[in-house]
């Protein structure tokens, strides 16, 4: 899933500084489930942002709301007809979310309240950890299905490099080294063979540096006509 | 070999069958030609060629292919190092042909110290390729005078294809496979971390020999002498992948501040004698870090003057 991050309440008290009457919009999609922009997460911020508004002395009008999904026009029409009714909207959504609503609806002003930070999912409870770069090639059966793509600090496809140590990544001390893994996995399986030639050079079109991506299911979209 | 593969003189001292002793050093933090000028008096004579680091450590520095192209209009031989950090595979290529052009013969291909160590921690890192894509993407343009994509170079570069070692990077058991597929990407010589665990060294050095490794390609130790023990103390801290023994510390504090640092050269020099013996080992690359003026007295007295 996308995992997300909340912005510090006084970045988004300052996106709303000169506003009076806010929406704080949730979604129901992965921001959900990494309990960021939930409808939970909506009502709190809602208050919190009450409340400090108050103490400033600058009340504000605040009510939230969550959608089904705020990356999906059939749920993001849904608020047609409350939209106007606000000074801007705050989503919670990923960066998905708020670009949807921007799209549909032009005349009003919506900002991010997270920070979408990466394709991945939850190690323990409260801890999540990204798994995946969306380069658009995946091959991690090359790699005893682990990503060095995303998950190296360099994206070695021939790691480890010279940093790696007791199994850490110079990078951060709460970081595995990926390329360890990767390692001692094909050792235990009888398969270091793998990693001895020289993969060839990763074609990066069908990741972002080929320019925004779309994809596109002929047989849906014959079906929507 | 009668026909060498680049023509450099470190490909000449190597295959003629000599101890190579190469240097190094870091262009400055500025434009400032006249300091690395002074830095090149040091190293003429001294050693068979000088690798010109490219913003080691990610800090900011001259380009080391200027610095490379201002080393070769001084009459000093460059090994022009080259990181994936900072170049995706055009401005690889482009610069490699560039450095041909301006009289470079070696290269020593590396992915770089992780920009969060430098000085511009926000910086966004490239990764286009690896360091052994880079190892055989020299070899390709050498070897069958094309780009990546295939198509003809006008004037294929010809470089003696360098890369690097660490030995003590961790699991030491797949060290040597690494160094394997290194030279099976073509590298011609290898230029290893600087070695403090000597024991742990000649552990790795066994393993290389037993897979002949060492008969494909050059391996040329690398040696740092410490200047107090503060330096060791700080290296083995701060800079990943260095292996320092507590004993080597010991003995840097065992001595009075003032003469640390000829202890530190006197460690060094007694590495490099054990690694003129030692199988497999066809040279030493001296990482003396702004230390450069201490190099013509290193070769000196660790005999390996004069250069052939």
């Amino acid at each position: 899933m996308i995992v997300a991050d909340r912005k510090s309440l006084e970045e988004i008290l300052g996106m709303v500084a000169d506003r009076e009457k806010i929406l704080i919009l949730g979604c129901k999609g992965c921001v959900t489930v990494c309990n960021v922009g939930g409808l939970k997460e909506a009502e709190i911020l809602a208050s919190t942002v009450r409340i400090a508004r108050k103490k400033e002395g600058k009340p504000v009008e605040v009510a939230h709301r969550v959608l089904e999904r705020q990356c999906d026009n059939e749920y993001v029409t849904q608020l047609a007809d409350t939209v106007a009714d606000y000074d801007a909207v705050v989503s919670m959504a990923c960066g998905v979310g708020p670009q949807f609503l921007s799209e549909m609806y032009p005349d009003q002003v919506f900002f991010p309240a997270v920070n979408t930070t990466f394709f991945g999912g939850a190690v323990q409870h409260g801890v999540w950890e990204e798994r995946c770069a969306g380069c658009g090639a995946c091959g991690i059966h090359l790699f005893g299905g682990l990503c060095p793509i995303a998950r190296c600090a360099k994206s070695l496809l021939h790691g480890p490099c010279g940093g790696s140590a007791n199994g850490i990544c110079e990078v951060h001390k709460d970081t595995a080294c990926i390329w360890d893994a990767i390692v001692k996995k094909k050792m235990d399986t009888g398969h270091l063979e793998d990693l001895v030639a020289v993969k060839p050079f990763k074609d990066w079109r069908t990741a972002r540096d080929g320019g925004p991506r779309r994809s596109i299911r002929e047989e849906l979209v014959k079906g929507n006509i | 070999m009668t026909e060498t593969k680049s023509g450099s003189n470190l490909e000449k001292v190597l295959t003629a069958g000599h101890f190579a002793f190469t240097g190094e050093c870091g262009p400055p933090k500025g434009a400032n030609a006249q300091h690395l000028k002074e830095k090149f008096k040091y190293l003429k004579g001294s050693v068979d060629c000088v690798n010109m680091t490219d913003n080691q450590t990610a800090v900011v520095r001259m380009s080391s292919l200027a610095g490379c192209a201002l080393m070769v209009a001084d009459g000093l031989e460059p090994n022009f190092q080259m990181v994936c950090r900072d170049r995706n595979r055009l401005a690889m290529m482009s610069d490699i042909l560039g450095a041909y052009a301006l009289g470079v013969r070696n290269m020593l291909c590396l992915s770089g110290d992780h920009q969060s160590f430098g000085n511009h921690p926000e910086a966004k890192n490239v990764h286009d390729i690896d360091s052994m894509q880079l190892i055989a993407l020299v070899k390709k343009m050498r070897d069958e005078g094309k780009f990546l994509n295939g198509e003809e170079i006008d004037v294929p570069p010809k470089m003696f294809i360098g890369a690097a070692c660490n030995p003590f990077a961790d699991p030491f058991e797949f060290r040597v496979h690494r160094l394997a597929t290194k030279i099976s990407a073509g590298a011609d010589f290898i230029q290893t971390q600087c070695i403090f665990n000597m024991d742990k060294f000649r552990d790795f050095m066994k393993q290389v020999v037993d897979k002949g490794l060492h008969e494909r390609c050059y391996i040329l130790a690398g040696v740092t002498p410490m200047k107090n023990a503060g330096m060791a103390n700080f290296m083995s801290k701060y800079v990943p992948g260095m292996d320092i023994p507590d004993s080597l510390i010991k003995r840097l504090k065992g001595v009075d501040k003032r003469d640390q640092a000829e202890e530190g050269i006197k460690i060094a020099l007694e590495q490099i004698q054990e690694f003129k013996e030692m199988e497999g080992v066809a040279g030493v690359h001296l990482m003396a870090i702004e230390w450069e003026h201490k190099v013509p007295e290193i070769a000196e007295r660790a005999g390996v003057l004069p250069r052939p």
